[in-house]
């Protein structure tokens, strides 16, 4: 099939779809576009794209460097992702790979590097994502973490005061006394697994307390969180498009219906609260937002997607990184005044997403490489933050490592993670409690690992604790 | 001795002494004056050396580029003499410069 007729059939139905777009429910638009994406893959016969099945990745060593392919979502669960990194950094800092299921793209790996291209935002857009390959077709939620300035300074600045230090203290007793809910109700000197009993159940807790979500459905945003950055065709994770398509109409439904029961219950004499609802209603530029459907779905989508992996895979993480670096846990109970180091340095330890991907907006030379206009770049996080030419013994967990914060798994720039504060909130406040309560957390077995190019998190990991003698 | 002085919300503050040639992220690191993280070790790429300088001083100081002019612009507390510290080089001109570190960095 060549480029004019499917330009024609996405013209055709992308016009029809326009007029509906103006004055149909969200929930239903994303339903249309689902048919409309079936559509149009059945007029172009294009098939869905497969799941991609784990094959064994071979040793780094064995391969010439032109065919080194670090896109692979096995590569972390296998266990070689350092070794594969640590090659490039030292071989091919900037290395182009043709031929991967996402796509040509150059592998940036140094920290210096990465650094550079985060911050040049002229030379390397975000647009039109910031994942390795493309989301599901017409899933075209408007998300300033993928948008260039200045379209993502207008739309960041109107909702980052919800995750603003001065906001962050109206919320950090509420946030505290539902860890320590969490934490009370966990068997002790028994085996149970930490990932869903206190990552994913307190990443949603602190989710729903930002969104002002209904409580006891908290669950739901963790699963359309997952839903959405496990795309296949995005990160080589396990959900399909059709399955995302399914998920999300439901999600736009609830995020509108909280969008009325807020400004219903405002009207009505409510304390307004500190939530990002009751921000984006009190402020002239977003008081409409509801009218831009994608871009209010968007940013509510964002901050789940960008709250939900993240703060759960460090929760996990730095559970991890204590058991294989037990002298290290030692020292932080001997000196608890050593968390919030601690938690920069597991953070960048864990990097919980591996990467940003920027395209060249123009021809340019980078580490002594030409790059076209049009090209991907991959700028790997966590490599930047294994880099030995920025940090000493770079592998090891060093909880009172000086340099500590300059890790790199924030992101540098203008889309430097908005919820930066808010995670080192949260995971600050859960050391806290732990170390109150549990002198050992044993992690039993090896942690099962997410399949992702993009999330290096946890799918299970079985742990034992033991009481601290009062 | 020529100094550059950090004042705090709280209303206390810190003299440095000024280094010449350094940027006033790096000293107000190397002397641990609160509420400077400095993640980007100064590269303009962070946001977290913000400092609000004294009306006085402001027009003395070479202006902002636009890279810093854009990090600041995602301030949250932003004022009109915000600066990035790691962005004013120290010179002998600058001893005794006033400079406000914010409540919180974001
Ligand atoms: C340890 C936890 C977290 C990590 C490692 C992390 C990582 C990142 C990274 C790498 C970026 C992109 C930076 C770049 O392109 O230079 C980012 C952006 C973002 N993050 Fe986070 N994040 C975390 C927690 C959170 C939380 C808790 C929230 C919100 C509740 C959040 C919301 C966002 C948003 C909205 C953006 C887009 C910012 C922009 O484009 O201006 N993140 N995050
Ligand atoms: S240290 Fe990062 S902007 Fe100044």
């Amino acid at each position: 099939m060549n480029n004019t007729t499917q330009q024609w059939v996405d013209e055709k139905l992308t016009r029809a779809l326009d007029k509906v777009q103006a004055t149909v429910p969200m929930d239903l638009q994303i339903k249309g576009m689902h048919l409309f994406q079936k559509a149009r893959r059945r007029v172009l016969k294009r098939p869905p794209p497969l799941p991609l099945v784990e094959t064994p990745l071979p040793a780094v060593d064995s391969l010439p460097l032109e065919r080194i392919d670090v896109t692979s979502p096995f590569l972390y669960r296998q266990g070689v992702w350092k070794s594969y990194f640590q090659r490039l950094r030292d071989e091919a800092p900037v290395h182009w790979q043709g031929q991967t299921p996402f796509g040509g793209v150059w592998s940036i790996t140094r920290y210096d590097d990465i650094l550079a291209v985060d911050k040049d935002h002229e030379r390397f857009s975000a647009e039109p994502f910031i994942i390795m390959g493309e989301t599901p077709d017409g899933l075209a939620l408007e998300m300033f973490i993928a948008m260039d300035p200045p379209r993502h300074d207008r739309q960041r600045l109107a909702v980052q005061g919800v995750v603003a230090p001065k906001n962050l203290q109206e919320m950090e007793s509420l946030i505290r006394s539902r860890v320590q809910e969490v934490l009370d109700e966990l068997p002790v000197g028994e085996a149970f697994d930490w990932v869903p009993r206190v990552s994913i159940e307190l990443t949603a807790r602190m989710l729903a307390t930002l969104l002002d979500f209904p409580y006891e459905q908290r669950h739901k945003l963790v699963f359309w969180s997952d839903l959405i950055s496990g795309s296949t065709e995005a990160t080589g994770g396990t959900s399909t498009a059709d399955e995302i398509f399914e998920g999300i109409p439901e999600m736009a439904r609830q995020f509108a219906q909280l969008w009325h029961d807020k400004a219903a219950r405002l009207a009505a004499g409510e304390q307004p609260g500190f939530d990002l609802i009751t921000l984006l209603q009190s402020s002239p530029d977003t008081r409409d937002l509801i009218k831009r459907p994608m871009e209010f779905l968007g940013n509510l989508t964002l901050l789940i997607v960008g709250g939900n992996d993240t703060t759960r895979n460090s929760m996990s993480g730095g559970v991890y990184a204590f058991n294989k670096f037990p002298k290290e846990f030692a020292k932080l109970k001997a000196n608890p005044g050593l968390i919030p180091n601690m938690v920069s340095e597991v953070i960048r330890w864990q990097t919980p997403l591996a990467y940003m991907r920027r395209v060249a907006t123009q021809d340019t030379v980078l580490g002594g490489q030409f790059i076209r206009k049009g090209d991907k770049l991959v700028m790997w996080y966590a490599s930047g933050n294994r880099d030995e030419r920025k940090f000493d013994q770079p592998d090891a967990l060093i909880i009172d490592r000086p340099d500590a914060r300059q890790h790199m798994a924030f992101g540098f720039g203008v889309h430097r993670c908005m919820g930066n504060r808010l995670a080192e909130l949260q995971l600050k406040i859960l050391w806290e409690e732990l170390l109150a309560r549990f002198e050992h957390i044993d992690v039993l077995a090896e942690p099962e690992i997410v399949q992702s190019n993009f999330v290096r998190g946890y799918s299970k990991m079985m742990v034992k604790l033991t009481r601290k003698a009062v | 001795m020529a100094i550059i002085r950090f004042a705090q919300h709280t209303g206390t503050t810190r003299d440095v002494p000024l280094t010449e040639g350094s940027n006033l992220m790096d000293l107000a690191r190397a002397n641990a004056v609160p509420g400077i993280d400095g993640d980007c070790g100064g590269s303009c790429a962070c946001g977290t050396c913000h400092v609000i300088v004294d009306a006085a001083w402001a027009a003395r100081l070479a202006p902002a580029n636009a890279e810093e002019e854009r990090m600041l612009s995602m301030a949250v507390d932003r004022q009109p003499h915000s600066r990035l510290a790691c962005q004013i080089i120290a010179t002998a001109a600058l001893d005794g410069l006033r400079l406000q570190v914010p409540e919180h960095q974001f």
